[in-house]
């Protein structure tokens, strides 16, 4: 594959809306994602995270604003457009009768390519998806996850310059996940990967730049480092020894009255306590907890994660999984 | 790619999938089994009257004997009667059905544009229809010459293609509103009226032989080489038609949002 220069503007929005009837699913979006990152778009289910990709590769057309992708207006799609991404859908559903390979043969050939340069691009991409085994089969045979693995194949089979997934591993199993991402991964550099997901471990680990959409409207874009940084507000991680709850509640109690602390989660036994003064906090927790007489397995001072910025900066409504 | 290139392209895998999920065949089969038997039951009916009994409490049937224009008029009227039936079904969930589905927007983030897309899907249902009328008027052909006489070619094949085009009016307008229609159903409803309305238009004296079922009248007569009155209109009517009903379904689906 051929690395591209890092630039900006390869998917670019500005003032981009989508209105049905009285329900604004898309909101003035402004955006600009720089050519070769892999860029992840977090949101709620309900967010406009499909609007939005679906208006960026010409599949429906905004109310206002304009949109380009690779250079082309994408408000207009045309074959322009389709010349240069890949899009993978939500819930790909392929021709049943066709054959992997054949779906692969098909879309290839849609693209212009043919000959031994579509063959070994065909088994290329059918390694690299790891359905060589069962690339002859139909496709109305598949699993779920054997569906959106041929869905990321045939987005990727082209080289396009942008690829748009749509939750590209929603319906696949941790280690089909694991192998996607990786494969997301290592397209870093040679196109730019455009990457729906409401899985905010999913963008943790692969992407290098995320926006988050609610509500139809832009929350913050930014690369990930400075999101993380820009939200860092201290975090005290507490993790009591088992079957102390009453000891713990009262200890969270005393916590959520302290003049530093801004809020304090209980997830699953561990204490997260997000503070506004982390030296003061650190000094003052200790004695705090030792005077509830709550055994601590662990007591670190942790840096914010992507789901912390994600609830700091969307709330709690949602489906949000880590 | 030339939107020529992605018709082709488009057109060889609409084919593929008629073979494929086995609706060529079934099409085919059915129609040429109209065909088939048509001629065998007029020649057949009146034996087979006969056989269950035509003297019944005094009364008597009299059977006229089973001519070839008996022949061509079942023949007619079955492939008329089941061709509209398979027309519809065929048509109704066509295009609806990939949007239903999301493969109409996988196959529109190609380089292929919207116009080859329903074109070629336009031009595989009116393949697929041809090719059902040829099966059943090919062995119809054979059939009545075994049992009554060969009937002239040239005249015989016009009159399956005056069918085939009346069927083509029904399937355009089935297409039309599996475009419009987000679901199937609804097109082969929308469809089914409009076949009632062309039957009501038929039945008016003057125009009816304007509408897709007034056809079938010159189409009998062609078949047996007896003389029929000017054709143009009708037939160029009924192509506008057809070209009605496609036009403006291309002009819907670039519309569309998928």
């Amino acid at each position: 594959m051929t690395a591209v220069a890092l630039g900006a503007g390869e998917v670019s929005t500005h003032g981009l809306t989508k209105r049905y009837r009285l329900d604004v699913a898309l909101d003035h979006l402004d955006l600009d994602v720089p050519a070769g990152c892999v860029f992840g778009f977090l949101g709620p289910n309900g967010a406009g995270k499909t609007t939005t990709l679906r208006l960026l590769t010409g599949l429906a057309r905004p109310t206002e604003g304009s949109a380009t992708v690779a250079g082309i207006d994408a408000t207009t799609g045309g074959r322009a457009l389709a010349e240069r991404i890949g899009a993978l859908d939500q819930d790909p559903r392929y021709y049943g009768w066709m054959t992997g390979r054949e779906l692969l043969v098909f879309v290839g050939r849609l693209h212009g390519l043919d000959g031994i340069a579509l063959r070994s691009r065909v088994d290329e991409v059918l390694e690299t998806i790891g359905l060589i085994d069962a690339a002859n089969r139909r496709i109305g045979g598949y699993s779920g996850g054997m569906r959106q693995r041929l869905g990321i194949g045939q987005a990727m089979l082209p080289r396009p310059s942008v690829l748009f997934l749509d939750e590209p591993v929603s319906s696949l199993d941790p280690a089909g996940r694991r192998d996607v991402l990786e494969l997301i991964g290592r397209l870093r550099g040679t196109c730019t990967v455009f990457m729906s997901t409401h899985i905010l471990n999913d963008v943790e680990r692969v992407c290098d730049r995320v926006g988050i959409l609610n509500h139809g409207r832009l929350v913050t874009e930014a690369p990930m480092e400075e999101l993380l940084a820009s939200h860092a507000r201290p975090i005290l991680e507490l993790d009591p020894e088992p079957d102390q709850d009453a000891a713990v509640a009262a200890l969270v109690a005393t916590v959520r009255g302290q003049a530093w602390t801004r809020d304090v989660r209980v997830d699953h036994g561990l204490v997260r306590v997000f503070v506004t003064d982390a030296d003061r906090a650190a000094t003052e927790m200790l004695p705090l907890v030792v005077a509830s007489g709550v055994r601590l397995g662990r007591f670190e001072r942790v840096r914010p994660t992507l789901e912390d910025v994600f609830l700091a900066l969307v709330g709690t409504a949602g489906e949000v999984r880590a | 790619m030339s939107a020529f290139a992605g018709f082709r392209l488009l057109l060889q895998k609409e084919m593929r999938e008629q073979l494929r999920t086995l609706r060529l065949v079934v099409v085919v089969a059915v129609l040429a089994a109209f065909g088939a038997t048509s001629p065998l039951l007029a020649k057949l009916l009146p034996d087979i009257i006969k056989a269950a009994g035509t003297e019944t409490a005094g009364l008597t049937i009299t059977m006229p004997t089973p001519t070839t224009a008996d022949a061509v008029t079942q023949l007619v009227k079955n492939l008329g009667q089941f061709g509209l039936l398979i027309a519809i079904l065929v048509c109704m969930g066509t295009v609806a059905t990939e949007k239903e589905r999301g493969t109409a927007g996988f196959v529109l983030t190609k380089p292929v544009g919207r116009g080859p897309f329903i074109t070629a899907k336009a031009a595989a249902i009116g393949l697929l229809l041809g090719a059902g009328i040829a099966a059943g008027y090919a062995l119809a052909w054979i059939y009545t010459a075994v049992l009554f006489e060969a009937l002239p070619l040239p005249g015989f094949a016009a009159s399956g293609l005056l069918l085939w085009l009346s069927l083509l009016v029904t399937a355009s307008v089935t297409f039309l509103f599996s475009v419009l229609a987000r679901s199937s159903l609804v097109a082969g409803g929308a469809g089914f009226v409009a076949l009632i309305v062309t039957g009501i238009v038929a039945a008016i004296p003057g125009i009816g032989a304007y509408a897709p079922p007034g056809l079938s009248t010159p189409a009998i007569a062609l078949a047996l080489g007896e003389p029929v009155g000017d054709l143009a209109g009708p037939i160029i009517l009924n192509l506008a038609l057809v070209g009605v009903a496609l036009a403006a379904a291309q002009v819907a689906f670039r519309r569309q949002e998928l």
